[in-house]
């Protein structure tokens, strides 16, 4: 009984902390089946916005300056971020903490000093634009993947790579046959936390961008005061809508729970 | 040795990263040094970053820190009982609390902040709902309140995440033994759960004070323009009033606040946060 009453409270609390993260997703959504520019009214149901929303340019085009960006700094983060990983994990124990010191500071710093930093250093020697603000993405992505790789590089099984040398194949594609494999796991889990930290950055693209070039959150940022187009709701929805399915499908499918099991059983 | 082939010896791999952090972090850190500690006129000065303590913003200095410590202990109170419940209803397995928790990201985080300003708002939804009911109206737009709620809001999952990252790893029979030796609910929680929370609880304060300090978008959209945090005083130096100098300096003195972050962290590992979910 005091077991059963205690479930239905822990159901209650889960219950009051969903709504409370998801409260403000709802609103979006049904704003954007809303027939009215209106954001407090409704004005019946409409899939207008849906539709007007892939013939608006300005946001087609900062829907793939977002997206490009988040790809594109990902990946080049990935790449820099796994062979940094795979070399500061070699170093002295004194250059190691040097280095993680310094990788923790995009990461701790306040994004408004890391963005005014960058925008400042910037101007120095490139015009702010797409250019700029795909290096601060950069910069502030690979600490995500240096935490996510670390991990596995630590659980790696080094005498795998010397035995394949020794069997005589080369660093390269030892380290593509051995090494690569054995940090698939953290290296894509870093690329897409590092892809959805690009997404959801704000406050440094806000300052390193400059004129001209918008990603979808500053050019929200600057509909505030005009009124946010209704277009927008349509095309965070169908955002939301998308991973909530890709993660659903990642999370829950059975077929790759049991593969998952199997290779941990092998390995 | 020379069986090793090399792999060992393979720290000239981090070349590329070592070049980046010179030249995007480390570096940028010495330019805003450099603003923070000149006058426009180009002599050193530390008046830039002594501006912290003018009447002014040393205001919005305290309301940030006001907004910063609530938000970190509601953030600490909220998380606790959630963790508890989802390990309570096994919800803790397959990355439910992951998915459940980060998934609001993929909503554009202006956009959640406007939802909030609608919900909020004097003729808003909650408004509309509390007369329904016949309730008083709240009058919460453009207030403290608001802001409260709002960095509440977009930061709680950064306190969630680690603490229930710490919870889950304690062993079942650690608990069982507890119980069998007749200790309570309360007991458990208090002797054993909570200790062992603690390197959890640590990243998460990290990851919601400065954050939540530190935002002016949060506050800008919630508090009406009004509510200044000091975030909004530094952005509004370099958009509006193109003051460098002075918005570097008022940077720089944000910085003890991350510094004190970073001592934090430098006993307790940031590694594999986030990972678990992709």
């Amino acid at each position: 009984m005091v077991e059963k009453l205690k479930n239905l409270i822990s159901r209650c609390y889960l219950g009051l902390i969903l709504l409370f993260l998801y409260a403000p997703i709802l609103v979006l959504i049904v704003l954007s089946f809303n027939n009215s520019r209106s954001r407090v009214q409704w004005g019946g149901f409409t899939l207008d916005w849906y539709s007007r929303l892939f013939s608006n340019r300005q946001i087609m085009e900062a829907l793939s300056t977002t997206l490009t960006l988040a790809f594109s700094s990902a990946l080049i983060a990935t790449v820099i971020g796994v062979l940094g990983a795979l070399g500061i994990h070699a170093m002295r124990r004194k250059n190691y903490q040097l280095v993680m010191v310094c990788t923790n500071i995009p990461l701790l710093n306040a994004d408004i000093v890391t963005g005014i930093a960058l925008m400042l250093w910037f101007v120095n020697f490139m015009p702010l634009g797409y250019g700029s603000v795909l290096l601060a993405h950069i910069t502030f992505n690979i600490p995500y993947v240096i935490l996510s790789v670390m991990p596995k590089i630590r659980q790696m099984n080094l005498s795998l790579y010397e035995a394949a040398r020794d069997l005589g194949a080369n660093a390269v594609y030892a380290f593509f046959k051995i090494i690569l494999p054995q940090l698939a796991g953290g290296i894509v889990a870093g690329f897409f936390m590092a892809f959805t930290m690009s997404m959801d950055d704000f406050v440094i693209t806000y300052f390193t961008k400059g004129a001209g070039v918008n990603t979808l959150s500053t050019m929200i940022y600057g509909e505030i005061r005009k009124g946010i187009k209704p277009e927008m709701y349509a095309l965070s929805t169908i955002i939301f809508v998308f991973v909530f399915l890709v993660l659903l499908a990642v999370n829950y499918l059975p077929d790759r729970k049991g593969k998952a099991k199997k290779e941990r059983v092998k390995g | 040795m020379n069986k090793l082939k090399g792999i060992n010896k393979r720290s000239w791999l981090s070349t590329p990263y070592l070049i980046w952090i010179i030249g995007f972090t480390v570096i940028p850190m010495a330019v805003i040094f450099r603003y923070a500690l000149s006058s426009p006129e180009g002599g050193f000065t530390l008046a830039n970053v002594a501006a912290i303590a003018d009447p002014v913003h040393l205001k919005a200095v305290i309301f940030s820190l006001e907004i910063a410590v609530g938000c970190t202990l509601i953030c600490i109170l909220l998380s606790y009982p959630l963790v508890l419940a989802l390990r309570r209803l096994n919800l803790g397995k397959r990355g439910f609390a992951l998915f459940v928790l980060i998934l609001p990201m993929w909503m554009n985080f202006i956009l959640r902040v406007l939802a909030w300003q609608m919900i909020l708002s004097n003729n808003g939804i909650l408004n509309l709902l509390l007369q329904k009911i016949g309730l008083e109206p709240v009058a919460l737009a453009n207030s403290g309140v608001a802001i409260m709620i709002g960095v509440v809001y977009d930061y709680l999952p950064y306190m969630v995440l680690p603490i229930f990252n710490a919870v889950s790893e304690i062993d079942e029979d650690i608990i069982d033994a507890a119980k069998d030796l007749g200790a309570g609910g309360f007991t458990i929680f208090r002797k054993i759960i909570f200790p062992l929370s603690v390197p959890g609880l640590l990243s998460g304060i990290v990851m919601v004070f400065v954050p939540s300090m530190t935002s002016f978008v949060i506050s800008d959209i919630l508090g009406g323009g009004k509510l200044q945090l000091i975030g909004n005083i530094i952005e509004q130096e370099f958009t509006k009033s193109m003051n460098w100098y002075l918005g570097s300096g008022l940077s720089v003195s944000l910085m003890i606040f991350v510094l004190i972050s970073m001592a934090f962290t430098m006993r307790n590992d940031m590694e594999g946060k986030g990972s678990a979910i992709w």
